[in-house]
């Protein structure tokens, strides 16, 4: 457990708390019921409870657990390691305003909104590279019938609330 | 992050490509957050996907296992109540199949004396039937045109002489190189079979089919699907087979759906199709081996599935399959009540549950039927409920008497499920069949020599799934099947080779495919309110389980005690905890303001002035079985039934769940819902009143 690290702020019961949640987030991929889950969903877990790694970080994050290469995570090995980087906000999500700066320093004609060829440039060729299947499915999301992506509109549309 | 100054050539091209006029490591930075926010929002949409899922199965589940209770029940008072009771009159006709022979022609010819009237404008059906007639059928219901009864009941009987030849495992071979599409559920759902039939071609004898069962119930098209299969049938017996499935059974379909459609869209002749029907049901075959390598049946095996005995049997007996065979009546029990069977049971009370089955003893012989108490699906249980911790064994079926074994062949073929571990348990979840481990199913397919088992019977979100070391497959052919963009449908393609090839589709009324956003939020919405429904259900227990949590009676508990005391009360094993923000509107700082939560979830009464609230909530939460109930009682499917008979079904229902209400507020009840006070209740005006509506969010959003 990660007692050891803990924060002297952080109670017993948010603790408790914090392992509900990564339970919960945990068991929704445990198919088989054994409190295992398949390594490839490790990414979707994380991401469901609030953190914003980058992709190296996330490879970091599964070489730790994975050391016996079944392909599989326990329960055992990820609630601990995952419950410190809930607690450390190890992977801080960037607020709203901070997306919405990306965006406008990408729409250089401040335009207020993107074209679907400039997404696909930029998502597929630059920084961690969406896959084809990503790139179509984002642009059908959330482009418009002009193929035009008005990034205020969807960030707004789009927010989840935090989970305290 | 970041490029740093010494740019490279590639990287001042890429730039250029892009036309940016900010260095390219700014932009570089701002495509990486976009990048990583994009991924994880769609990573959470995955887990709302994920719950959805669990939620619309837990609740479908938990249905069937009802049904199966309501259905034991009736058993037990068959055998329980003289017969002279008024209850035993009311159902036991459900019982009964027509023992005459001579009776069965005379349905097989009542189309004769029906006229067609010139103004109907349908096709008209000439027998023997012919590739022309039936494509005819399938261009009608294509365009929603309803097909004359009189066509029906002669399709129909047709249907049945030929059913009655046909041996319990069709036999199929894909010599001559034919290759063999099989596929799964279609649940009524006629976009999906022509959907099908577009993309793989309309069978014939160059394409032959396999039907895996359960093609009626829950979607709206489901007797066109039957008509359409049937006529197929009737102009390629060789090439077209089916496999019949649990639904194939009048009992599932009073609840289900089937009977209410049929008549709802034949108000003369229903009554006489479904008679028809009922025979049609259970002269389907049982299962189908192709090239005697690949066996094909509606829900699997258990560890005693023996083909030999399952060609064996007198299929036609089993008419609804969750009955057990005539025989084993009273007089049979005492050779059961041994002490073997009852110890086991009482060993089951006490290992897993604390609620004890009641004390009136059901039929015992039916192991897989046995009112078994509901499982409480905490994480520890749900281990249980899967069979990881070791539930107790099987019965040996040498035990039993033999009529009885073949039953429980037939049961286990046509309700059982795959779990991963080994063993093979009871079926808790559904209430009838089994759970089998891959060792079962090798040693199953190895005693018959068989290479694959290809079953239907459970919802896959892509239409298919492997299993037991891919010698298993898992077809479903009705997508959408929870909700628009649940989930795909699939069939399988099978050559010579026997490698199965799958075919994925998803029916789409608007044409276009969803985004995955747009496929969550619509089946999202949807199990919400399902489940909105079930929590509204049970408001007063809520209530007070809440109430343990708040002795101080702030009318507040914490986050981590709703989700304790919701569980506690719904047993659906869901993540409470991951659903909470589409629950509960709002919350102070951690804690939920339990009473407010109860009140937003308001329905719409109907318009009943009733002085016990509490009788409400009762028919709320049954409301399932007292439509089957009504149905049973209503004899002549003439769609209402008299006041005394909904008394008589009031009582019923009431001894079912062990409650007590008074004779006064049952007949309080019952003045009020005749809402046009001719002495007679309309079950279908009455059921409409069931239609949950969530006020706080406007009208209900339906499909």
């Amino acid at each position: 457990m990660a007692e050891g690290i803990q924060r002297a702020d952080i109670s017993a019961s948010d603790v408790h708390s914090l392992h509900k949640r990564v339970k919960d987030a945990f068991q929704a991929f445990d198919y088989e019921m054994n409190n295992t889950v398949d390594v490839r969903e490790i990414t979707t877990i994380i991401y469901s409870l609030g953190c914003f790694p980058s992709q190296k970080d996330i490879h970091e994050f599964i070489a730790e657990l994975e050391e016996d290469h079944t392909g599989s995570v326990h329960l055992d090995k990820f609630l601990p390691v995952m419950t410190n980087v809930l607690m450390e906000h190890k992977f801080p999500s960037i607020p709203e305003d901070v997306l919405i700066q990306a965006f406008e320093v990408l729409d250089k004609d401040s335009k207020g909104y993107l074209d679907s060829e400039e997404m696909v440039e930029l998502m597929t060729k630059e920084g961690e590279s969406f896959t084809q299947d990503e790139m179509t499915e984002m642009l059908m999301a959330l482009a418009d019938h002009e193929r035009r992506i008005y990034y205020k509109d969807i960030i707004c549309q789009l927010t989840f609330d935090q989970e305290i | 992050m970041g490029c740093g100054l010494g740019k490279s050539k590639q990287q001042m091209q890429k730039c250029d490509k892009v036309n940016l006029s900010v260095p390219a490591s700014i932009a570089i930075r701002a495509a990486v957050l976009i990048q990583r926010w994009y991924r994880r929002y769609v990573a959470r949409l995955e887990i709302r996907r994920r719950c959805t899922w669990n939620i619309f199965q837990s609740i479908e589940y938990a249905g069937q296992q009802d049904q199966i209770k309501l259905y034991n029940f009736f058993v037990f008072l068959m055998q329980h109540f003289t017969p002279a009771s008024s209850e035993r009159n009311l159902i036991s006709h459900i019982f009964h199949d027509d023992p005459r022979h001579g009776a069965q022609l005379e349905t097989f010819h009542c189309y004769e004396s029906i006229e067609v009237s010139n103004s109907y404008t349908g096709p008209r059906l000439t027998f023997p039937l012919t590739f022309c007639g039936v494509s005819k059928l399938v261009e009608t219901f294509k365009h929603r045109q309803k097909l004359h009864a009189r066509y029906v009941l002669q399709l129909l009987g047709e249907t049945a002489k030929l059913l009655r030849i046909l041996a319990n495992i069709n036999h199929v071979s894909t010599s001559y190189t034919k290759e063999i599409t099989i596929c799964g559920d279609l649940h009524g759902h006629l976009e999906d079979l022509l959907l099908i039939f577009y993309k793989n071609g309309l069978p014939s004898g160059e394409k032959p089919y396999v039907f895996n069962g359960d093609f009626v119930d829950r979607g709206k098209n489901s007797l066109e699907i039957l008509l359409i299969l049937f006529g197929f049938l009737l102009v390629y017996p060789h090439d077209v087979h089916l496999n019949r499935g649990n639904h194939e059974d009048h009992i599932v379909n009073l609840r289900y759906g089937f009977t209410k459609e049929v008549l709802g869209k034949y108000r003369v002749h229903g009554k006489k199709i479904l008679k028809l029907l009922k025979k049609i049901f259970c002269w389907l075959p049982l299962a189908t081996v192709i090239d005697h390598k690949v066996l094909v049946v509606h829900g699997g095996i258990s560890d005693a599935t023996d083909l030999d005995t399952i060609a064996r049997v007198d299929r036609h007996k089993y008419v609804s399959a969750l009955r057990p065979p005539s025989r084993t009546k009273i007089k049979n029990r005492s050779d059961v009540t041994a002490d073997g069977p009852v110890t086991r049971r009482r060993r089951v009370c006490s290992l897993t549950h604390d609620r004890c089955v009641p004390p009136q003893r059901y039929e015992l012989q039916c192991r897989s039927l046995q009112n078994l108490p509901t499982s409480s699906w905490t994480e520890e249980e749900e281990m249980r409920r899967r069979g990881v911790t070791g539930a107790e064994p099987r019965w040996s079926y040498s035990d039993l008497d033999p009529d009885v074994h073949d039953w429980k062949q037939i049961v286990d073929m046509l309700w059982s499920d795959p779990m991963p571990q080994n063993g093979c348990i009871h079926n808790e979840v559904r209430g009838g069949g089994c759970y089998w481990g891959p060792d079962v199913t090798e040693e199953v397919l190895g005693r018959h020599g068989l290479q694959l088992l290809i079953r239907s019977h459970e919802c896959k979100q892509d239409g298919y799934e492997f299993c037991h070391n891919r010698r298993v497959l898992t077809i479903f052919s009705a997508s959408n099947y929870y909700e628009v963009g649940s989930n795909r449908g699939a069939y399988i393609k099978l050559g010579p080779d026997l490698v199965p090839h799958v075919v994925q589709y998803q029916a789409s009324q608007t044409c276009r495919e969803l985004s995955l956003r747009q496929s969550v939020g619509w089946t999202e919405r949807s199990a919400l309110q399902a489940l909105r429904e079930q929590l509204f259900v049970h408001t007063s227990h809520l209530i007070a389980a809440f109430q343990e949590f708040d002795p101080n009676h702030t009318g507040m508990v914490s986050l981590r005690d709703w989700a304790s005391a919701t569980e506690s009360v719904l047993k659906l094993g869901l993540p409470w905890r991951v659903l909470r923000p589409q629950l509960v509107s709002s919350t102070c700082s951690g804690m939920v303001d339990y009473q407010q939560w109860i009140r937003e979830l308001t329905i719409t009464k109907p318009n009943l002035e009733i002085s016990d609230t509490s009788i409400l909530e009762t028919m709320y939460k049954n409301h399932s079985n007292l439509e089957t109930i009504f149905r049973i009682i209503d004899t002549d499917h003439s769609g209402s039934i008299s006041l005394e008979e909904f008394r008589q079904t009031w009582k019923l229902l009431c001894s079912h769940i062990q409650t007590e209400i008074s004779d006064d507020a049952i007949d309080d009840l019952a003045k009020c819902i005749d809402f046009n006070k001719d002495g007679s209740i309309d079950i279908n005006e009455f059921m409409e009143a069931f239609r949950l509506v969530d006020l706080s969010t406007g009208p209900k959003v339906t499909e």
